[in-house]
Parts: structure tokens; sequence; C-alpha cells
């Protein structure tokens, strides 16, 4: 994975001395709150229900085992010895004080980390395919991209003040883990018909409450030009995005209200004055960075025999185990949805668990996944039983991974100062009542946003939740039919929302008429786009 | 103004900064000055008389007026080009980067505050207007 040079580790170093210096300002009383905010926004730090949340950068969600574990000693130095990991592969402290947050910057920075633009009206944190490097199916691995894309857009003075936030998501396969379409801008990696590779830039994409699918911007912008394609896209939506309200400032309102193809007209004036500019890192550069993403040490000839007589890890293995492009070797996922429990959240001592793992086991690397999971990329066959001993002795084998009770679902009400409804109780009732029968329900993304602005992804989901506030009291409306994948399509509303108890018995009457309608092997969704809402909506309702 | 927030060696001019509405009628006029909703290209066919440019922020968070910054930068005006408005000590360095060379805030920065904004970053990962090194050139110089 990505190691710092000297320059980088400055950029970081000089990040934390600044925002120390702004903290001192702060508290003394230079600065006023209003002028405070978009500063710590830009350090992921907001101010919450009950306190400050710090939400630290994981870029494309990869980490080394020493990070991990300082991610765990963060948790019992600062917070209550709990990290949350998020739908944007990075982790969430919900309980920290903020004249404790320039030391944990400090600490991160000593492991090449940071919080650097994880929230604000500025560029975020790149996401990207969990199981990058990894993948059978992959073109080319989508990281060095992803990181020349970090560099870029660090500090990046143009972009500081954007009319809302922007994400950029990179992924190089077909089938897409990362919800690419649903990004400000989304870049698949392909290959064009003389073998080159370039980038496919789909932009305006987003949940929130108007979600949208970013529609393709350009089909092939070539490597040596990514970065200033990605500037042009940028330009135009700073100068012409919405800044007059805030509910209809994200890119997407933009390329929606002047269309497509308008957007891209002014995108392709912007980049043939950027051009001349000359503000494209050379080859060289991706060149370099490409370097730190070769495969590890692979062992050749590796056996792929492994010994299924435990009956539960063979459910496991089954479950949360994923092909490997080398033989002999698998991609791990460790479910952080246990039963009843919060979803995306880990113990100090958990974290620190997964790291030793991954040092041992993963070629010290782990991966954060959108859906709140934690991946070990590159284990050993031979090594899963006892891999899978260590995680289940941890509470980290639960054998769900893509099933009902793998659940996404934001902080909701509990912590989140925008909320409007709880998601956690309402995440914590649906997966102890359908976790006995997982099984039989099979491949069924679940989601839960506590508000409209879908952090939870509820619009994705193949059966999605949305906390509303009715006259005061918590109501939940239930969509279904949303998927990220390849295949993305937003989730429509059946009708009338909910009580808590009745939108766990509500999701139960639709996988009901699931399992009554299966043919073959139909999944959920499928059998969903076969059949239509009608019929769901007469058990729901009727 | 406060010669620390001015990075040029010419004499500050003293016309009077007029709009871009009524800078398209007065041929004469060496200064004008932009709002955010203004397009900076507009002022391309006459970069030549500018003198000076003042890019106005009504509130801080309103981030066009870096990019109508850059755009002038790009297109080879060399005059002056003021940050003026709602302009604090924790923005003036992007600012710099993306070509202003002077700031006329409306509530006076703290000067100590000020240098250390300014002087802040050894190095940076973009090449802008402020014709900095990036990164990326030195690792392959």
């Amino acid at each position: 994975m990505y190691k710092y040079d000297n320059y980088d580790q400055a950029m970081v170093d000089t990040r934390v001395e600044e925002f120390r210096d702004q903290v001192r300002r702060r508290i003394a009383g230079h600065i006023t709150e209003e002028q405070f905010k978009p500063l710590r926004l830009m350090n992921g730090l907001y101010l919450q229900l009950h306190a400050y949340m710090l939400r630290v950068a994981v870029p494309y969600g990869t980490l080394s085992s020493a990070q991990m574990r300082v991610l765990g000693d963060i948790a019992d130095k600062y917070d209550r010895g709990y990290g949350h990991f998020t739908t944007r592969q990075n982790i969430q402290y919900n309980w920290i004080k903020l004249e404790d947050a320039p030391d944990i910057l400090a600490d991160l920075a000593k492991v090449e980390m940071h919080a650097i633009q994880t929230s604000g009206n500025c560029i975020r944190n790149i996401s990207s395919d969990q199981f990058a490097g990894a993948a059978a199916d992959e073109l080319v691995d989508p990281r060095p991209y992803a990181e020349l894309l970090r560099q870029w857009s660090s500090f990046h003075p143009e972009f500081s003040f954007l009319p809302r936030k922007f994400k950029i998501a990179v992924i190089a396969s077909d089938t897409d883990r990362a919800a690419m379409r649903l990004h400000d801008i989304g870049i698949q990696i392909v290959k064009n018909d003389v073998g080159e590779l370039g980038c496919a830039f789909y932009v305006g994409g987003g949940m929130g409450r108007t979600p949208m699918i970013a529609p393709l911007v350009n089909p092939f912008v070539p490597l040596d030009q990514l970065i200033t394609f990605s500037e042009a896209c940028l330009r135009v939506y700073n100068r012409y995005g919405r800044r007059d309200n805030k509910f209809k400032a994200r890119i997407k309102i933009l390329v929606h209200e002047i269309g497509k193809d308008e957007y891209t007209r002014q995108v392709e004036e912007e980049f043939a004055q950027l051009l001349k500019q000359g503000i494209e890192p050379p080859l060289a550069e991706l060149a370099r960075i490409s370097e730190y993403f070769t495969n590890p040490p692979f062992e050749v000839g590796a056996p792929g025999q492994v010994d299924r007589s435990d009956p539960d890890f063979a459910l496991w293995l089954d479950r949360n185990t994923v092909a490997h492009k080398q033989p002999g070797y698998a991609i791990v996922n460790i479910s952080l949805k246990p039963v009843g429990g919060i979803p995306g959240d880990a113990s100090a001592d958990q974290i620190r668990l997964m790291a030793d793992l991954a040092l041992q086991y993963s070629y010290d690397e782990l991966r954060v996944t959108h859906a709140q999971n934690i991946v070990l990329p590159h284990v050993r066959q031979a090594d899963l039983y006892t891999v899978w001993q260590a995680l289940d002795a941890a509470g980290l084998s639960t054998p769900n991974l893509d099933l009902v009770d793998d659940i996404i679902a934001c902080p909701g009400l509990d912590y989140c100062s925008l909320a409007n409804a709880r998601s956690i109780p309402v995440s914590q009732k649906l997966s102890e009542r359908f976790a006995p029968r997982r099984a039989e329900i099979g491949e069924l993304k679940l989601k839960i946003s506590g508000c409209i602005n879908a952090c939870g992804h509820h619009h994705a989901g193949h059966i999605g939740i949305l906390g509303v506030d009715r006259k005061g009291v918590e109501n939940y409306q239930l969509l279904l039919g949303g998927s990220e994948g390849a295949d993305t399509s937003l989730g429509k509303i059946t009708g009338p929302g909910f009580d808590e108890d009745g939108v766990v018995d509500a999701v139960e009457k639709a996988t009901d008429v699931y399992l009554a309608h299966k043919q073959g092997g139909e999944r959920f969704l499928d059998t969903y786009r076969r059949i239509g809402m009608e019929k769901f909506k007469e058990a729901i309702y009727g | 103004m406060d010669d620390a927030l001015r990075f040029r060696t010419d004499e500050p001019g003293d016309d009077p900064a007029v709009t871009v509405d009524s800078f398209g009628v007065q041929t004469n006029a060496a200064a004008v000055r932009l709002e955010p909703g203004d397009d900076a290209r507009d002022l391309l066919p006459y970069l030549e008389r500018l003198k000076l440019v003042e890019i106005n922020f009504p509130g801080f968070g309103d981030g066009r007026g870096y990019s109508a910054a850059r755009i002038l930068r790009e297109a080879g005006y060399a005059g002056e080009l003021r940050a003026v408005g709602d302009v604090l000590v924790d923005q003036v360095a992007a600012m710099r980067r993306c070509g202003f060379d002077s700031f006329a805030p409306q509530v006076p920065l703290n000067a100590a505050d000020a240098e250390a904004a300014f002087n802040r970053w050894p190095e940076v990962y973009q090449p802008t207007a402020d014709g900095r090194v990036p990164i990326w050139a030195k690792r392959h110089g």
C-alpha cells in the first residue's frame, strides 16, 4: 500500500499544526463558532447532540495493521472504547473533546493518517472498491488513481468552499462494489479498443433528499488528463452550482437542471482552457504511486483445499469469503453486524485483534467497506480456519455478508444533530428478528437512514428504511427495489410510514411475499423487479 | 492598505473599482469589482488596461471568487487582484494560491496570525496561479 514520502508527511504534519492553532484561537475567542465551523468540519470534527464527533479518513478504505492498531488505541485513549466504521470507508469517534482533537491528529499523523476533508463543503475522502488488488474481476487496481486524486484534492485552494460536499469514487471492475454512480463523480477505469487505459467519468450522482444516478459525461478520459478533467468538472460546479438553497446545492442538481449535455459542454470548454495550464502530473507520478500497489509476495501453489468438517466454520466460509485472483488465497469479510449489534461498531480490542490478524495472515492490509464491514484482502486458504477461530472468539464471525441482517445504518438520532429518527434501535430489532431466517431469505441489502440526508443509503437498499419526523413522532417509511451495484436503481416508497415495531413487521411481510413468489435462484431484488410493487403493497397494507 | 497584506511592488492605484456592468460602458475604467455572480471571463477582452480587479466575498463561505481569480491569472492578467469583504485569516493562504496578491478584509486581521497563515505551507500539491512548484514536479524534477 501507499507510503508517505517526506513531502506527504510534511503536508499532514503542517495540517496538524494549523488545526492546533485554529483550535487555540477558537478557545481564546479570536474566531467565532460560525467562522470555526467550516475549519473544524474540513478536519472532520462535527458537533453532535452530546459531544464532538471526529471522522478519520481511510483513503480508498485501505489500512495497514499499524494504522488499524492506532485506530483502536485512539478509541481507548480519547473515546469510550469504540470506533464506528462508516459508509464512506472512514471511521468515526462519537465522544471527542475539542481540546483533544489536535493530539488525536498528531497520533494519526505518526502512522500516515489524517482527518483532512472528511467533512465540509470540499472534496471528501476518495472511496474505492474494498476488494481492490484482490478481486478476480478487476481490470487493474483502482487505488493508484484514487491516491493521485487524493493528493490533488488535498488542500485544493480553489475548491475549499464549494457549494456543498463533493464525493468521488474510483473503481476498475464492472461489478460495482463502491456505489460508484451514486457519487458526485464516479470514475471507472476502462480499456479502449486499442487496449489503452482511461477513465469513464460519471458525474452528478448522489443520494440525499433528491437521489440521482450519475450520467456518463465522458466515456474515456486518457490517464494523462485525469486530473485536468477532474479540475474542469469541479470548476464548472464551483462557479455554477446553486448556493441559494443548501438542499439544491449538490452537483447532481446542477447537472439535472442544466442537463447532462450542457454540463458536459461547459466542462469540455473549461477542460480545453485547463489543458493549456500544465496542471497534470506526469505519468511518471502515476507510475511512482502504482509501485506501492503491486501484488504482495503471494505463495505460488498455496494449497486450495479447506477442511470443512466444522459446520460453523463451513457456514462462515461459504458466506463471508470471496474468490481471490490468486489461487490458494481468499478474501475474508469480517462482519461488524453481530445479532442485535450496532452496525459498523467495533471495540478497541476488536480493532486491535483485526490489526494483528492482518499483520499475520493478510500481508499487513485491511479494508473498510462501504457496507461498514472490514476485509482481510489476502488470506491463504490454509489459514482460514485459524483466522475464523480468532474472529469467532472475539465476536467477529457472524456469517451474514450481504444477508438481511448485514444492515447499513447511519448513527441516527442517538448521536446525529441532523437526524429525525433513531436508526440504531430499528436496526437492532430487525437484526434480532431476521438473523434466525437469514439463510432462508438469502441476499438482501437492508439500509436505514435516520433522515432524508440518506447517510444510511436507504435509496440503494433492496429494502430501504427512512426515518422521518411526523408531528414530533418518529416514523419510518419503507422503500423497495433500490440497488447500488452495476444495476444501480433507486428504491420506491411503499406508502404510509410505520412506527418502530410496525416497520419491522412490514419488512417481514415484504420478505414473506418474496419467499412466496420466488422462482429458482432469485434474490429478493430479482423477484421484486419481476412482480412489481403491487403484491408487496397488498401484503403490507392489506 | 496594510502593507503586510499587499504582495506587489508597484504603487497601489487610486481608481475606484466600478461594477462589471458600468465597466462595460465606461471605457476608461482601470479598476473593477467582481461580485460572486459575475463572470470573470467578461473581463478577458480588457485585461491590458486593467490595473486592479477586486473580487468581493460577501460571505467567506461563497467560494466562487477563488475560481474567478484563477481564471483571470490563467488568462494572463498581471495587475493587482484584491480580495475584499469577508476575508478571514484562515482563507488568505488559499486565496494567495489562486492568484490574489492583495487583501482588504472588512474586519482587520491579526497581524501575527496573518503572517503565520501566509507562511504556513512549505509544500503544495497543486500547481496554481501563484507559480509555486507542486510536490509532483519536485519528485520528478
